[in-house]
């Protein structure tokens, strides 16, 4: 073992208190970094996944009409606005060259042909709005994993079948296998047969929304062989943003990516994680502190002995090492703790609540990343906190630490 | 081996000329006032004097410890004057030996690692060479059955002789001793004055020993007499070993 290690380890062995004190100091701090990190990446990915679950990363759509500028004669300049008619669902001109265009692309994993419209059901007396999606089963599963959502049936659209979900499925006071008539602007409309029910966890998704083929909705719209939308989904979902941006670039469509789409969502995990930042940053540097305080003391208590291994011929970065071995180890092993601690509180926290589903209420993300990074940052701040100390005591001068007396 | 450095014979062991030590700004004491010394390899010399003359400063400069304010220092005929501190630690750790009065040992460590230390500090690991040394110094002062007592196990008199198998592991040219004896009673005192002659004479180390009794000071070869910064009397051979019943 290196002659400092050795020391080091001594010295900290030799001073029990102090270093059991300090490192139940470091790992309650770590603890709580661990603890917090664990539960708010959990919360947030929970509820991105929450999002992200039911929509593609990326959606292209057609361009908005906008004023156009025409040159008349002289300068006389006229605009023009286009207002396009409520409730009219457009197509995107070429979506299928357009398609092949945005799938060629490296970043993408999956493009769907979608149509998204407004309708309303019919039953009975009553009706409901709803907001239909036509899809091609086999492209759409790329972007969203609808059949895992499905509760009952089978995720059958061919012909007049229709998946809706379970809301609204309990307001038409029907089941599998019930009818809807399901009626669309222009008059056009037709009756649909229930071949299975959703729970996408969110009320309002499932009390309106509805899947049916794409074709169907081809005919309820009334736009033969278009799309309304083309759903994209990439890899790292924070890169969605960018994606959209070269999408737009290449296809001159609009792009809109779910953060954009989500952007109140965004701001509050952010604001989220900067406070969560700002707390572990402040335990970081109590934990700081401690350690340095604690090194601090030992220097002045070891002053003596520093003196004779000085006089002995131990070199002064010698000293210096034996202190920032012990500043490095304290961070080391109080992170272990702290790790050991957090991760308990965080299983202990997220197996209080559960959910209906049995899944938990505050998801936690333990992962050795977390483990890692904070074993690092402690290790790093026991080894930054043990600088002081360490100039200190090998700058002592051995004639004045063993004067006699 | 270590005599190998010395070309002739003729250059002493040490050197000291002319040198003086003032401590503080404000209220400046003149501790040291103009030293010459001159000390043989193999010497066997005390350094008595009142309390507060300087003894305790003057062997922390011989010993590399503390920079004089002026004079000039020669160890083995190299001016250790303009030395860095990392070649004056290099020194300390391979040719001058120290034992102190009070606060003898590392009380974290063993009797065994106390001795072994220096030695390790220098190599940067433990060896089973090292262990074997320091093992065999232990056993030449009589501890080698306290060899894993930690020292705050130890007798006053016991940690002395720790103590002294650690300044001499390093094969010192200069033991460097401030009242090694000053806290212990007659039959320590004995014990360790005898071990401190004995490697004197078996490995021709020499030692400078600070002391207030007389009794020691008589079992030296020479006897350096300081008075207030100076040295008042310098006595040589008025006992040699064979001399003394
Ligand atoms: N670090 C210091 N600062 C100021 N004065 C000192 C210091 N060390 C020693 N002295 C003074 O120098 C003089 C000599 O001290 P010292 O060498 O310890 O004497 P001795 O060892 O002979 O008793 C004394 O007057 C003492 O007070
Ligand atoms: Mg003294």
């Amino acid at each position: 073992m290196p002659f400092e290690l050795w020391v080091a380890l001594r010295y900290l062995r030799d001073q029990r208190f102090q270093t059991g004190l300090i490192l139940c100091g470091t790992g309650v701090g770590v603890g709580v970094i661990v603890f917090l990190s664990a539960l708010i990446t959990g919360l947030q990915e929970s509820i991105i996944e929450r999002t992200l679950g039911s929509q593609a990363q990326v959606i292209v759509r057609p361009i908005e009409e906008i004023p156009r500028v025409h040159p008349m004669d002289g300068e006389v300049l006229a605009a023009l606005t286009l207002e396009r008619p409520p409730q009219r669902v457009r197509s995107i001109e070429g979506w299928r060259a357009i398609e092949d265009v945005v799938r060629r692309s490296p970043d993408v994993s999956g493009v769907a042909p979608t149509i998204t419209g407004p309708a309303i059901a019919l039953r009975g007396q009553g009706s409901i709005a709803l907001s239909v999606r036509g899809i091609e089963l086999e492209s759409y599963r790329t972007i969203v994993d609808v059949e895992s959502r499905l509760v009952e049936g089978r995720f059958d659209l061919a012909g007049f079948q229709v998946v809706v979900g379970t809301e609204l499925a309990r307001t038409l006071g029907t089941g599998l296998g019930g009818r809807v008539r399901i009626q669309a602007a222009g008059d056009r409309g037709g009756v649909y047969t229930i071949s299975g029910i959703f729970d996408y966890s969110s009320q309002t998704l499932n009390e309106s929304l509805v899947f049916v083929s794409l074709r169907g909705a081809q005919t309820l719209f009334g736009i033969a062989g278009g799309v309304s939308a083309l759903e994209v989904t990439g890899g790292d979902i924070f890169e969605a943003d960018a994606m959209a941006a070269r999408i737009q670039d290449r296809t001159g469509l609009v792009a809109e990516s779910w953060m954009e789409q989500n952007g109140d969502l965004l701001v509050g995990l952010r604001s989220q994680s900067m406070s969560s930042v700002m707390i572990q940053v402040f335990v970081i540097l109590a934990v700081a502190l401690g350690i340095a305080s604690v090194l601090a003391v030992s220097v002045v208590q070891k002053a003596k002995e520093i003196g004779i291994l000085r006089a002995t011929g131990t070199r002064s970065r010698s000293v210096t090492r034996i202190f920032l071995i012990q500043g490095a180890i304290l961070g080391g092993v109080g992170s272990l703790l702290g790790i050991a601690l957090g991760a308990f509180l965080a299983l202990f926290f997220a197996n209080l609540a559960r959910n209906p589903d049995g899944s938990a209420t505050f998801p936690v993300a333990l992962t050795p990343l977390l483990y890692g990074r904070s074993a690092a940052v402690a290790i790093a701040v026991g080894l930054l906190a043990a600088v002081l100390p360490a100039r200190d005591a090998s700058q002592m001068d051995p004639a004045d630490a063993i004067r006699n007396g | 081996m270590r005599f190998e450095m010395v070309d002739g014979g003729d250059v002493p062991l040490l050197q000291a000329t002319d040198v003086r030590k003032t401590y503080g700004e404000r209220v400046v004491t003149q501790a040291l006032k103009g030293i010459d010394l001159e000390l043989a390899e193999g010497a066997f010399c005390a350094l008595t004097g009142p309390s507060g003359c300087g003894k305790t400063t003057l062997l922390n400069l011989i010993g590399l410890l503390d920079r004089p304010s002026g004079g000039q220092l020669v160890l083995q005929g190299e001016d250790v004057g303009p030395l860095s501190d990392e070649a004056r630690t290099e020194l300390r750790g391979t040719r001058l030996g120290f034992v102190f009065q009070f606060h003898h040992l590392l009380p974290a460590f063993t009797a065994l690692e106390n001795v072994m230390l220096p030695l390790i500090s220098r190599r940067g690991r433990a060896t089973a060479e090292i262990r074997e040394k320091a093992a065999r110094l232990l056993d030449r002062v009589g501890l080698s059955d306290r060899a894993n007592y930690k020292s705050t196990d130890l007798s006053g008199g016991q940690k002395q002789r720790v103590a002294i198998a650690r300044a001499l592991v390093i094969d010192p040219v200069l033991v460097l001793a401030d009242e090694p004896t000053g806290n212990l009673d007659t039959e320590s005192t004995a014990q360790v004055m005898d071990l401190l002659e004995s490697f004197n004479h078996q490995y021709g180390t020499a030692f400078l020993l600070v002391t207030h009794e007389d009794s020691i000071a008589r079992r030296c070869r020479r006897v350096v007499h300081m008075v207030d910064g100076l040295i008042a009397s310098d006595q040589s051979g008025s006992l040699s070993p064979a001399d003394r019943t």
